[in-house]
């Protein structure tokens, strides 16, 4: 999950392992966006509460990278994004498939300093 | 469980309706694993639900018609052997034989059914005679009409022998293939066996309505056939004579007894295996028959319920039970559209002292007849016909008080709905599958079942014939209500509404975006399900471009990158070809840009271009060119409408009558870019040959001599169906206006994702011709209005998005490196053109071409 701050500063960023990837303001709003970042592509969503969150983009259900051009929404309160193809809500904080408790995506860390938007190494979750 | 070996063996000769339920009943009730079950079947389908034959025309498949899940068949001790007629049953050594051995039983069900009779005619057995039994009749029919069709340049002329329920089913289905039909039956009415004179006129005059003609008190004397050998003429006692191309036998039917007359058992007076009240073969108390073949006190029973209860009678015997058969209901409502028919009980007042209550309205072919015990306080019967709206709430009152006076029941409808009555927990509600107004209750009550799918499910109610569903509805709803639960359509988690009422508030309240929607109408920030159904209410309400900011977050996908997503994650581009008229120049034009973004192309059904594997940062490009060259977007993604597909018509076509083409484009420029709870498709063809396939769009017109026919609610797809005549010859001017009211009474009132068929079934074909012909709720003039609106507001999506920087601004790859193209995709070419790169063949590195080779610009 990503919060506003505006330290530390930018460098310290890049240092440990974070990529900066595009200015917040360019994160359209409950819509997904793609971006190359962690030698991958993941897509990057900004919530209605300007909160951002990363995940791999790609569907491990269709084999394809779509996730950032799903539909965003709440489901009982948690975040999540609709897969455009099947459908399958993944949870943005976690990756974790709403749908189906044997499936996630990879989730990554998020922070915005001085306006950019920086994604940082893959976070891993254990299993409920 | 048993051993198999050690397990009891019953034989069951027949693989239909009746021999299905047996083997349902012995899977349920059998939980010791007393019986292994063998099933012996003629027909090469497992068994299917005949009573539904006719929709086969409507375009379902055979394997739509089975019975059950199938799940049946695969059950551990059932087994189902098709194709496999018993030749022959040994009683004495307890066998049959079949599939050229022999079989022991321990216990013998004949569920053999009847086999259509067709009379000694002359000419009977030629080529393109029929009879409508089964699938395989069916088909046969089917296909005999469409060959015949293509080689005449006039309509195929057909008949069809007997006017009962069965022969008006198949002239209604000749009807619907557009064959000129008639229909001859002896008696001096239609349906004698049913209605009594009065309801036989009345009903009469409906069927002439559907364009068939009749023909009663009629004897067929022979058929002729014609030079090639098929039939061709027929000529009646009397000398009256008529050109035929196929004729069809509906002329009753006998049991199927033969295997049972040559074991030696006995035989009914007018055919059928003589049994008991248990169903067993006196004599033989391991012989049973059940269904058509079983003929119990000197009668047999031609409808599919009082076979499953003797079905259900055996089974209770086979495991040690007492049960018999108590007798069985014979109302029968007609299944032909349009046609509303229906008789039950007493029909022709024969009990001593009954009283005939008769409603008559021969202006709007509407016939009513109830038949009351001599006090007026019981329902013995009655007669339905124009009207049988009433007839699943009266037919379970049989046998009871009728709780109000009998003529209140016969008003015609709407003038005030019929007296509420509280139906007993005996009442037989389905008589197909005799399930009571009890069981249905309990269904709910007991069962938790919720909707009309899980009490069909759980109960059965309703899964044959379906004339019950309307009292099975209302007995759930009323069940559900009292329970407090309340019958839910909301949309989804965020709002309790439905669409249609959603998009009256939205209509009504003039609030124009998302946030502010949800917040007075819903809860939550909304999802897949309720975002794309606001847009799309929002776009049908004309506010705006489908990218403008609040609206972006709602589309889905493909209306978010206004092409259709693809599996590689590219995307597709169709330019709106309207009416499938094209010039050279436009051809080119597609084709060179085709060639130039290395893009697949295919025709589409829709008669236009189809081009693949464009990437999202290519699409802008792309549409520049064909923008720059007058194409627009053909909202192949969008729930809208898609196309208006036509034939040549009457410019160059020898047959056509109109001008198809013309009407086409017309069309297609006029409801461009409407947004609506699904996709929607329109067909203009040029005459009758329908060259357009114009019936299989949810919005259909056929040229005839005096101007247009229209028919709605057709669709291809998963689960194809014809449209429906809606209006006849009517002018250019009314049919477009019909078709503006059609579509947006549809867009309005619809549920998310319904197309045009369902819609229609829901609401009613009578209700929508009520509202859009006669403006029965006054919402005519808005209608139009909207409409008006749509066409004034019209602006190319595509376009527009090219003058905006800002829409611009998202179609990119990545948000950091906006013109990588994305590397994991690949190709490798195939006839001549690139398609995706197979999994194996990444694998194999057989790839020919990664993301942007081949790209010339
Ligand atoms: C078009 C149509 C519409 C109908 N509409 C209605 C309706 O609305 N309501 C209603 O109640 N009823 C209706 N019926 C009647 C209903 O379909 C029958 O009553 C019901 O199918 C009877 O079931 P059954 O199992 O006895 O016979 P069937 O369903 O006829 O099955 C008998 C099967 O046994 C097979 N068989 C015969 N001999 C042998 C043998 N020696 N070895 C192996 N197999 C054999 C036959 O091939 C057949 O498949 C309709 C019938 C038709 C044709
Ligand atoms: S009465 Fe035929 S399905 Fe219920």
């Amino acid at each position: 999950m990503g919060t506003i701050a505006s330290t530390p500063a930018a460098a310290e960023g890049a240092e440990d392992g974070w990529n900066p990837v595009c200015a917040f303001v360019a994160l359209p709003v409950e819509r997904g966006v793609t971006a190359l970042a962690q030698g991958t592509a993941v897509a990057l969503f900004r919530t209605y509460d300007d909160q951002v969150y990363a995940l791999g983009n790609h569907d491990p259900l269709t084999r394809t990278g779509v996730l950032a051009k799903g539909i965003v929404g709440t489901r009982g309160g948690v975040p999540f994004v609709a897969s455009p193809v099947h459908r399958k809500a993944f949870d943005l904080r976690t990756g974790r498939c709403l749908d189906d408790p044997h499936v996630s995506v990879p989730s990554y860390p998020v922070r915005i300093v001085d306006g950019t938007v920086y994604v940082g190494p893959r976070l891993t979750f254990r299993g409920p | 469980m048993t051993e198999t070996s050690t397990r009891k063996r019953l034989v069951v000769v027949g693989g239909g309706m009746v021999a299905h339920r047996l083997v349902e009943a012995v899977a349920d009730r059998d939980t010791a694993g007393e019986w292994h079950v063998d099933v012996f079947a003629e027909e090469s389908r497992a068994p299917y639900d005949r009573v539904a034959l006719t929709s086969f025309f409507s375009g379902r498949d055979p394997e739509d018609l089975l019975l059950g899940d199938g799940s049946l068949w695969r059950r551990e001790g059932v087994r189902l052997h098709t194709n496999a007629p018993v030749k022959a049953v040994d009683t004495a050594a307890r066998q049959v034989h079949a599939r050229g051995r022999v079989y022991d039983y321990d216990a013998l069900v004949l569920a053999t059914g009847s086999s259509a009779f067709v009379p000694p005619v002359e000419g009977s057995d030629l080529p393109g005679s029929f009879v409508y039994r089964t699938v395989d009749d069916v088909t046969e029919l089917r296909a005999w009409v469409t060959d015949r069709g293509a080689e005449l340049d006039r309509p195929v002329r057909g008949a069809v022998v007997g006017g009962g329920l069965l022969g008006l089913e198949a002239a209604g289905a000749l009807q619907a293939m557009g064959v000129e039909s008639t229909v001859v039956e002896f008696a001096p009415r239609l349906m004698a066996l049913q209605v009594d004179e009065g309801g036989g006129e009345a009903l009469r005059r409906l069927i002439e309505k559907l364009g068939i003609t009749v023909r009663t008190s009629t004897a067929t004397k022979r058929i002729k056939a014609g030079r090639n050998g098929r039939v061709a003429r027929m000529d009646f006692d009397g000398g009256d004579r008529l050109p035929v191309d196929v004729v069809v036998f509906a002329t009753g039917v006998r049991p199927r007894d033969e295997l049972a007359r040559a074991a030696g058992l006995p035989v009914g007076e007018r055919g059928g295996v003589r049994v008991d009240e248990a169903c067993a073969v006196p004599g033989h108390d391991d012989v049973y028959a059940v269904g058509e073949v079983a003929c119990i006190d000197g009668r047999c029973w031609g409808l599919v319920g009082p076979g499953n209860t003797m079905a259900e009678v055996v089974v209770d015997r086979l495991l040690g039970g007492g049960a018999t058969f108590p007798g069985a209901d014979t109302s029968t409502k007609l299944k032909l559209l349009g046609v509303d028919v229906a008789s039950f009980g007493d029909v022709f007042a024969a009990q001593a002292g009954s009283l005939e209550v008769v409603h008559s309205d021969p202006v709007n072919g509407v016939y009513k007849k109830l038949v009351v015990s001599d006090d007026a306080q019981t329902l013995l019967g009655g007669v339905l016909v124009g009207d049988a709206s009433a007839y699943a709430s009266l037919r379970p009152l049989v046998g009871s008080p009728l709780g109000a006076d009998p003529t209140a029941w016969l008003l015609p409808e709407g003038v005030e709905g019929p007296p509420s009555t509280e139906l007993p927990d005996a009442a037989n509600v389905c008589s197909c599958n005799n399930v009571s107004a009890g069981a249905i209750r309990c269904a709910v009550t007991e069962q938790g079942c919720t909707d009309l799918p899980a009490v069909k499910a759980c109960s059965r109610a309703g899964t044959s014939c379906g004339s019950c569903l309307p009292l099975v509805k209302t007995l759930m709803t009323s069940e559900l209500e009292k329970a407090g639960v309340e019958v839910s359509d909301a949309l989804c988690e965020h709002f309790a509404v439905s669409r249609a009422q959603l998009f009256d508030i939205v209509r009504v309240t003039g609030l124009r975006t998302f946030s502010e929607i949800i917040a007075a109408h819903g809860t939550g920030r909304g999802c897949d399900i309720c975002r794309p159904v606001v847009a799309s209410i929002l776009s049908s309400l004309g506010t705006g471009h489908v990218l403008d900011a609040d609206q972006a977050r709602l589309q889905d996908t493909n209306d978010h990158v206004m092409a259709n997503l693809q599996k590689d994650g590219t995307y597709s581009v169709v330019p709106r070809i309207p009416g499938g008229e094209i010039t050279p120049e436009g051809l080119l034009v597609i084709g060179q840009v085709a060639q130039d973004f290395g893009l697949y192309t295919k025709i589409t059904g829709g008669q236009r271009i189809d081009l693949f594997g464009a990437r999202m940062e290519q699409l802008p490009a792309i549409w520049k060119r064909l923008v720059d060259a007058g194409f627009e977007s053909g909202q192949a993604y969008g729930k809208a409408v898609r196309t208006v597909k036509s034939c040549v018509g009457s410019t160059w076509c020898r047959y056509g009558v109109q001008d198809s083409v013309g009407l086409a484009i017309a069309l297609e420029l006029r409801y461009r870019g409407l947004r609506a709870p699904h996709k929607i498709k329109l067909g203009v063809s040029g005459c009758a040959r329908e060259c357009a396939e114009a019936r299989s769009k949810d919005v259909g017109v056929i040229a005839t001599e005096n101007g247009w026919n229209l028919y709605v609610g057709g669709n291809g797809g998963f689960t194809p169906r014809h449209a429906q005549l809606f209006a006849e010859d009517l002018d250019t001017e009314t049919l477009v206006r019909t078709i503006d009211r059609f579509l947006m009474y549809y867009v309005r009132t619809a549920d998310r994702l319904q197309r045009t068929a369902p819609w229609v079934e829901q609401v009613g074909m009578d209700e929508v011709r009520r509202v859009v012909l006669d403006d029965s709720l006054g919402i005519a003039a808005d209608l139009d209005a909207a409409m008006a609106a749509h066409v004034d507001s019209y602006e190319d999506e595509w376009a527009a998005t090219l003058d905006d920087p800002e829409k611009l601004a998202h179609f990119v790859s990545f948000v950091n490196e906006p013109d990588t193209a994305d590397p994991s995709l690949a190709y490798v070419t195939e006839r001549g053109q690139r398609r995706p790169a197979t999994a194996d063949e990444r694998r194999e590195g057989v790839l020919v071409a990664g993301p942007t080779l081949e790209v010339r610009s």
